[in-house]
C-alpha cells in the first residue's frame, strides 16, 4: 500500500475518523429517530411503509457513514499535505490494487442495498386478495372515490379550506391545506386495493404514512394496496403539477375498524338506495 | 494536420497582425474561438441572473404558508422558467463557453474546427433564448420543464413558442457538439494521442455524443406535442389511442443523458484544478477516462428511474433500479481518484481549489441521495418532494454551476491577462457555499416529511425549514453579484498575469502567453 504508507498517519486519520463520525452520529440519531421535528419520514401506518423506513434509514446510515469515511480522508489530506506545512508533493498517480478495490467494494455494498430493496418491491407489487376495491379517480382540482363492491357509493373529496386562509386575511388552521370535505373511508386491517386513473391531466396519490405513491393517468388503471394498521386520519397530497391548482389537491383517508366501516358503508348504501340514484352522496 | 487548410481558407480571419476585428465584426460576426466562448459565458452569467431571479420570486412566495406575491398560476410559470433557463440558458452554454476558449488551447489547435458553425451556434441559442424569454409577455409555459402530456397539451400559444425555443436550443447543442467531435478527432497537435488528452477534452468529446444522440430525441418528444396541440394528432393522448406515459419515456431518454451532459464537463474542470493545486498528477487518468465514458453509456439505460410512479411492471422496475444503482460505481471511482489525486500532495487554497474541493464533497451529496433515489420502495417517498429537489440542486449547482465558478476563477488571468482579486474570490466561494447549503440542506428534511414539489403554498409544518432555505436562496442570490464583479474588475485591469498563471501547471493552455493573443497555436506544438 503505497498511499496509506505511515502508521502514524493512519492512526491519525483512525482518531480524526473516530471524532468526526462521533459528531456526525450525534447530529444523525435525531434526524432517524425523532419524527416530530419533520427531518424523517412520516411514522409509518403500514406494513410496507415500516419495510420503506427500514430501507431508508439503513440506507441514509450506510450513505452518511461512506461520506464520512471518504471526505475524513480528504480532510485529514487537506490539513496535512499542504504546500504551507512544507509538505513535498509525491508523483504517484495509478495504483492498481487500489483502483480495483474501490471498484470492488462499492459494488458490495450495492448488491447489500439492491437485495433488501428487492423484496419490498415485490410485496409492495402483489396486489393480490385484496378485501376491498376502491376507485380513485383524479380530476383538475379535486379527488373522486368509489367503492367497487356494486353498491355505487362514490364522491368527490375537494380542498376545504377556506381561501381566507389561502389569501393570509386569516390564521392558518391546524391542517391547512391538508384538509377536504368528504374524507375517503377504509377500514383498518384490511387488504385494500386502489385502482388509480385520472380524467384529465397526470396527477399522482400519496399519503406518507401509507407509503404509497401512484400516479393517477388518463386512459391507465394503476393499481396499489394499503393495509392500514389502525383507525386514524391520514393526510396527503397530489403530488404530480397538475396545473394552476396542484397545490390544492390535498388527500385525506379516514381509516375506521372494520365493524365502523361496515355501518358506515351500509348507512352510504341505504343514503345513496333513498336519494335515487343520486350517486354523489356527501358523508361524514 | 488540417489546421493550417483551416486557416488558410477561414474569410476574414486571413489577415495576419493578429490583432481582434473591430466591436460589431469581432462580437457579431465572429469566427474566433476565444471570442465565440467569450460570448457564451457572458450569456450564460447573464441567464444566470435571470434564472436567478425567478428562483427568488419562487422562494419569496415559499418564505410563509398562505400566498404573498403571486399567484399560483404565475408560480407554476416561474418554476417552469426557472428550470429552463438555467438548464439550456445558464448550464449547458456556461460548458460550452468553456469548451470554446479551452479546447483548442487545450489540444494545441488554432481554432475550433468549424468557425462559422460556431457562430451560428451561439446565435441560434440566443434567438432561442428571445423566443422563451419573450414568453413571459404572452403567458410562459406552466406545465413544469419536464413538459409533461398532457397538462402542455392545455397550455396557450406559450408552449408553442418554447417547443419552437427547444427545437432551436437543440439545433444550436448538435452544431456545437459536431463542432467539438470534430476538433478533438482531428486537430489535435501532432504526438497527442487521445490517451494523453487533458480531461477536459475527453469528457466534453464524450458529452458531445450525449448531445447528438439525445437532443433529437427532445425534438421529436416536442414536435409530437406540437402536432397533438395543433394538428389534431394523439401521440398522447389516450381518447385517440395516444399513450401520456410514451411522451415520459421519450422525454427522459433525453432527460437522463442530459442530466450527465450537464455535469461531465464539471468532472473535467475539476479534474485539472485538484492536480494544479495538488501539484501532483491527476490519480488514475485512465480509469478517469472510462468511468466518464461507463457513465454516459449507463445513463442511456437508467430513464425510467425518474418515472417510477407511473406504473410500470415490476420488471421495468427492477431493471432500472439496478442499472440506476450501478453509476454509482464510476462515479465513486472519479471521487476516489480525485481524493487519492489530494492525497500526499502539496496543496494550496486558492479560489479554484476551494470549489474544486467543495465541489467533489457537496456533489457527492447530490450522488449519495441519487442512490437513495434509485432504491424504488424509497423513491416513492422521495419522488416528486423537495427531497428530489435538494437532490437535484446538490448535483447541479454545486456540481455543475460551482464547477464553473472554480474554472471561471482559474482560467480567468488567461482569459484576461490579469489575476483576480484572491481575497474577493475567497469571500465569494464562502458565501455561495454557506448559502448553497442554507438554502437546499433543509429541502431534503421538507421532502422527508413530505413536502411535493412544483406547490405554491403548504401545510403549516414546512414553515421553518422553509424559512431558511428562502433566507439562504437570498443570500446566495445577492452573494452572485460579488462573482459579476470580481470577473468584471479582472477584465478591467489587476496585477499582470504570467503565462503559466499557477505553479507549474499542466497542459498547453499554460503554453500561450496571458492574456492568449487572439490567435494561438498557427503552428501546431509538438507532444512528446
Amino acid at each position: 500500500m503505497k498511499i496509506l504508507h505511515a502508521s502514524t498517519t493512519v492512526e491519525r486519520t483512525r482518531a480524526l475518523l473516530g471524532s468526526v463520525a462521533a459528531a456526525v452520529s450525534a447530529m444523525l440519531l435525531p434526524a432517524v429517530a425523532n419524527a416530530e421535528y419533520g427531518l424523517n419520514l412520516q411514522e409509518p401506518a403500514t406494513p410496507i411503509a415500516r419495510e420503506i423506513m427500514t430501507l431508508h434509514n439503513g440506507i441514509m446510515i450506510a450513505c452518511f457513514v461512506i461520506f464520512i469515511l471518504v471526505f475524513s480522508v480528504m480532510f485529514y489530506s487537506m490539513w496535512a499535505h499542504r504546500k504551507s506545512r512544507g509538505y513535498e508533493p509525491a508523483q504517484f498517480s495509478h495504483s492498481t490494487k487500489l483502483e480495483i478495490l474501490w471498484t470492488l467494494i462499492p459494488t458490495l455494498i450495492l448488491v447489500g442495498f439492491a437485495y433488501p430493496s428487492t423484496g419490498t418491491l415485490i410485496a409492495m407489487e402483489d396486489t393480490t386478495e385484496s378485501e376491498l376495491t376502491v376507485k380513485v379517480t383524479a380530476y383538475q382540482w379535486k379527488w373522486h372515490y368509489e367503492y367497487m363492491d356494486g353498491s355505487g357509493v362514490g364522491f368527490y373529496s375537494t380542498l376545504s379550506t377556506p381561501s381566507s386562509q389561502i389569501l393570509d386575511k386569516e390564521e392558518q388552521g391546524e391542517n391547512y391545506l391538508l384538509e377536504v370535505d368528504n374524507h375517503m373511508v377504509i377500514p383498518a386491517q384490511t387488504k385494500v386495493r386502489l385502482l388509480i386513473t385520472s380524467a384529465d391531466v397526470l396527477h399522482a396519490w400519496w399519503i406518507p404514512k401509507f407509503g404509497v405513491k401512484k400516479d393517477a393517468i388518463p386512459g391507465f388503471i394503476n393499481e396499489a394496496w394499503i393495509n392500514v394498521d389502525g383507525p386514524g386520519i391520514y393526510r396527503g397530497q397530489c403530488v404530480e403539477l397538475c396545473g394552476k391548482d396542484h397545490g390544492y389537491m390535498p388527500i385525506v383517508a379516514e381509516v375506521k375498524s372494520k365493524q365502523d366501516f361496515a355501518d358506515w358503508l351500509s348507512q352510504q348504501k341505504a343514503a345513496l338506495d333513498s336519494a335515487n340514484g343520486d350517486t354523489k352522496v356527501a358523508s361524514n | 494536420m488540417a489546421t493550417d487548410h483551416t486557416h488558410g481558407h477561414d474569410g476574414h480571419d486571413d489577415h495576419h497582425d493578429h490583432g481582434p476585428p473591430p466591436f460589431f465584426t469581432r462580437w457579431f460576426m465572429s469566427t474566433n474561438h476565444k471570442d465565440i466562448g467569450t460570448l457564451y459565458l457572458l450569456f450564460s452569467l447573464a441567464m444566470l441572473f435571470v434564472g436567478g431571479s425567478m428562483a427568488m420570486v419562487i422562494r419569496a412566495e415559499l418564505f410563509q404558508p398562505g400566498l404573498q406575491f403571486v399567484d399560483p398560476h404565475f408560480f407554476n410559470q416561474m418554476t417552469t422558467m426557472h428550470a429552463l433557463v438555467m438548464i439550456f440558458g445558464a448550464v449547458m452554454p456556461g460548458f460550452v463557453g468553456f469548451a470554446n476558449w479551452m479546447l483548442p488551447l487545450m489540444v494545441g489547435a488554432p481554432d475550433m474546427a468549424l468557425p462559422r458553425l460556431n457562430n451560428m451556434s451561439f446565435w441560434v441559442l440566443f434567438m432561442a433564448f428571445v423566443l422563451l424569454l419573450s414568453t413571459l409577455l404572452v403567458g410562459a409555459p406552466a406545465g413544469g420543464w419536464t413538459m409533461y402530456a398532457p397538462l402542455s397539451i392545455q397550455g396557450g400559444l406559450g408552449i408553442d413558442m418554447m417547443i419552437f425555443a427547444v427545437h432551436m436550443m437543440g439545433i444550436s447543442s448538435i452544431l456545437g457538439a459536431i463542432n467539438v467531435i470534430v476538433t478533438c478527432l482531428n486537430m489535435r497537435a501532432p504526438g497527442m494521442t487521445l490517451m494523453k488528452m487533458p480531461m477536459f477534452v475527453w469528457t466534453w468529446l464524450i458529452t458531445s455524443f450525449l448531445l447528438i444522440a439525445v437532443m433529437p430525441v427532445l425534438a421529436g418528444a416536442v414536435t409530437m406535442l406540437l402536432t397533438d396541440r395543433n394538428f389534431g394528432t394523439a401521440f398522447f393522448d389516450p381518447a385517440g389511442g395516444g399513450d401520456p406515459v410514451m411522451f415520459q419515456h421519450i422525454f427522459w431518454f433525453f432527460g437522463h443523458p442530459e442530466v450527465y451532459i450537464m455535469i461531465l464537463p464539471a468532472f473535467g474542470i475539476i479534474s485539472h484544478i485538484i492536480p494544479t493545486f495538488a501539484r501532483k498528477p491527476l490519480f488514475g487518468y485512465d480509469s478517469m477516462v472510462f468511468a466518464t465514458a461507463g457513465i454516459a453509456f449507463l445513463s442511456f439505460v437508467v430513464w425510467a428511474h425518474h418515472m417510477f410512479t407511473v406504473g410500470m411492471p415490476l420488471s421495468g422496475e427492477l431493471f432500472f433500479m439496478y442499472s440506476t444503482m450501478l453509476i454509482a460505481i464510476p462515479t465513486g471511482v472519479k471521487i476516489f481518484n480525485w481524493v487519492a489525486t489530494m492525497w500526499r500532495g502539496s496543496m494550496t487554497f486558492e479560489t479554484p481549489m476551494l470549489f474544486a474541493v467543495s465541489v467533489v464533497v457537496l456533489f457527492t451529496i447530490g450522488g449519495l441521495s441519487g442512490l437513495m433515489l434509485a432504491i424504488v420502495p424509497a423513491d416513492f417517498q422521495y419522488h416528486d418532494t423537495y427531497f428530489v429537489v435538494a437532490h437535484f440542486h446538490y448535483v447541479l449547482f454545486s456540481g455543475a454551476v460551482m464547477a464553473m465558478m472554480g474554472g471561471a476563477y482559474f482560467w480567468l488571468p488567461k482569459w484576461t491577462g490579469h489575476m483576480y482579486n484572491e481575497r474577493l474570490g475567497k469571500v465569494h466561494f464562502w458565501l455561495t457555499a454557506i448559502f448553497f447549503n442554507v438554502t437546499f440542506f433543509p429541502q431534503h428534511f421538507l421532502g422527508l416529511a413530505g413536502m411535493p414539489r412544483r406547490i405554491p403554498d403548504y401545510s403549516t409544518q414546512f414553515t421553518e425549514f422553509n424559512q431558511w432555505s428562502s433566507l439562504g436562496a437570498f443570500g446566495l442570490g445577492i452573494s452572485q453579484l460579488l462573482f459579476v464583479y470580481i470577473v468584471f474588475a479582472c477584465i478591467r485591469g489587476g496585477k499582470q498575469a504570467t503565462a503559466e498563471v499557477w505553479e507549474n501547471p499542466e497542459g498547453l493552455e499554460w503554453t500561450v502567453p496571458s492574456p492568449a493573443p487572439h490567435h494561438t497555436f498557427e503552428t501546431p506544438p509538438r507532444i512528446s
